[in-house]
């Protein structure tokens, strides 16, 4: 197996009788990737499988070579902020993470500088030497991520770390999260915010009751959703006249125009010939174009098309 | 176990003894352990009281025997080890250990010399408070009985009884906390036949750990009351014998106990 992947083999996972995740095949390649799906779609399922904290009825789990039953090894590249909110009683944030980082290994000056440099990276040293019991939700939250990227691992994993942050601690996360995508590290991110996901990923992974239903970049998961017709919104000075060309299209489903902001959207099943019919009609009746752009190859939209129809909640 | 793995250990048990064990919910383990310590105060302070060194020494051994084995080391170190794995679950905080860098088997042995420790202390400085105040009104016999008596060597054994007691119970409360969602119910089970023991046939009673335990203790006590018609008289084990069976049975509970937390599974839900 690829020791620079995460790889999932033919991997299950039962609760007794009911379904965690089943038959699960993923490669994923550095960057940061997002697990979209309901709840009890199988994304903390997923997650847990991968650190180790439950294991597989069925298949195999390799991060970067290593398989999730040898922690010593793991969890040297690995962290992992998992969605429970509880932490140890009796500690101060700063306890929490150094006393973690001791137990993680460290010595004791090189405990305390990761302890210093992880709680600056969340904005967290004012309220270090507070007990964590008094924190709020979202200082809770912060320095569990804390807790989690200390020892400054390649591969990060984190259930949900968005809930319970500030506006402007969400906005320095998600960038936090990017640079690291840039720097090649590998970054797991499951979240209900779908426009935050879009935002945040390199690629996704849409599970549905326990199963994965889509993987990969956003865009090469909507051009394989054939069924659905593809949204373009195309901005130009004569919207109308460009609707009473279109509809010349067999394959032209729906066109809306916007007067106000001089648009149209338009809903077709082949996009390669809307595009050649945009080029015929601008070269014939000098229409000008301002911006094409594709409306729906977001993963809000893949999300419903996908999952949302089978009756399930985001 | 390498240095690394070493320093580990002792990092678990330096966080397990600042988090749970010196804390404020652990009162009730300090009332079960030094509430006779603060009988034997009073009877040793009091002034109108004059017994004799032997009526001390064996209301000494009954408390020992029937108080501290049978109940407070017993339930001490029940919520002590239980907690050490189970407490952690109901808490929801037993993933932050799993997601260090640490062979989970080094985290248990931290876990349970943490859990140890804080036992050792406890029960050992308990006992030995209560073995000195119970006498301290006898003045110059009590010093003598210590000095120039058999009083320090019993002083020795009580305080091996409770390190042994403490290592045996120990180990099996870690290993039902490990085992079971709730460790109540197999406990009580040890604790039922743990008690009946005495009043079962040799083979049987041979086969707990108050045989063991009481073999050690340097005053023994016979069985009375109406009880003692039906109890059964067994010779003492030697000492030898029942420090070995001890240890080596709180080691084989302990090693599986480690092959056991390495297929642990995070289940806060359950």
């Amino acid at each position: 197996m690829s020791a620079d992947r995460i790889v999932f083999d033919n991997v299950s996972r039962f609760y007794g009788d009911v379904l965690g995740v089943n038959r699960v095949n993923l490669t994923i390649p550095p960057g940061v990737t997002s697990l979209v799906g309901p709840n009890g779609s199988g994304k903390t399922t997923l997650m847990n499988l991968m650190t180790g904290l439950i294991r597989p009825t069925r298949g195999t789990i390799r991060v970067l070579g290593i398989p999730p039953d040898r922690p010593e090894e793991l969890m040297l590249k690995l962290g992992y902020c998992a969605q429970y909110d509880a932490c140890p009683r009796g500690l101060t944030g700063r306890q929490f993470l150094y006393s973690f980082l001791r137990v993680q290994g460290y010595g004791d000056a090189e405990a305390g500088e990761l302890t210093r440099g992880a709680l600056e990276r969340v904005n967290m040293t004012e309220a270090a030497d507070r007990k964590v019991a008094g924190y709020s939700k979202g200082m809770r939250q912060r320095i569990r991520l804390a807790l989690a990227l200390a020892h400054d691992p390649p591969v990060v994993v984190l259930d949900e770390p968005l809930n319970g942050l500030d506006p402007m601690a969400r906005a320095e996360t998600i960038a936090l999260f990017r640079e690291w995508g840039r720097q090649g590290r590998y970054v797991i991110v499951s979240s209900h915010i779908l426009h935050e996901v879009d935002r945040i990923s390199d690629q996704v992974i849409m599970l549905s009751y326990g199963y994965v239903v889509a993987e990969g970049q956003i865009q090469g998961v909507r051009s394989e959703v054939k069924e659905q017709p593809v949204q373009v919104l195309v901005r130009c000075d004569r919207p109308q006249m460009l609707a009473s060309r279109l509809f010349q299209l067999n394959h032209l489903v729906e066109a809306k125009i916007h007067e106000e902001s001089r648009s149209l959207l338009v809903r077709t099943r082949d996009a390669d010939g809307l595009y050649l019919m945009l080029n015929k009609v601008v070269t014939e009746d000098g229409l000008d174009i301002e911006s094409v752009a594709p409306a729906d190859d977001d993963v809000h939209s893949v999300y419903q098309y996908l999952i949302r129809p089978e009756g399930s909640t985001a | 176990m390498s240095p690394r793995e070493y320093q580990q250990m002792l990092a678990v048990l330096r966080l397990e003894l600042r988090k749970t064990f010196f804390s404020k919910r652990s009162w009730w383990v300090y009332l079960l352990a030094f509430g006779p310590t603060l009988v034997c105060f009073v009877h040793g302070a009091s002034a109108r009281h004059r017994g004799e060194l032997a009526e001390d020494t064996m209301i000494f051994a009954g408390i020992f025997q029937f108080y501290y084995l049978k109940l407070a080391i017993f339930f001490g170190c029940l919520g002590i080890f239980s907690n050490l794995i189970r407490g952690e679950m109901l808490e929801k905080t037993l993933h932050y250990y799993f997601l260090t860098a640490a062979r989970r088997e080094v985290l248990l042995w931290g876990k349970y010399l943490a859990g140890l420790a804080a036992s050792l202390i406890i029960f050992t400085s308990a006992v030995t408070l209560a073995f000195f105040f119970i006498r301290m009104h006898l003045g110059q016999v009590f010093q003598d009985y210590l000095v120039r008596g058999p009083g320090l060597a019993q002083l020795q054994s009580y305080v091996a009884v409770t390190v042994l007691a403490s290592i045996g119970y120990g180990s099996v409360f870690l290993l039902l906390g490990l085992l079971y969602r709730n460790p109540m119910i197999p406990a009580a089970l040890v604790m039922i036949w743990e008690a009946i023991s005495g009043y079962l046939p040799t083979l049987l009673q041979k086969m707990s750990m108050s045989y063991y335990l009481k073999s050690l203790t340097p005053v023994q006590l016979g069985a009375e009351g109406p009880l003692a018609l039906i109890a059964v008289a067994v010779e003492p084990a030697p000492p030898e014998l029942a420090v070995t069976g001890l240890l080596l049975l709180s080691a084989a509970l302990l090693m599986y106990a480690s092959r056991k937390v390495r297929t642990l599974e995070i289940s806060y839900s359950e």
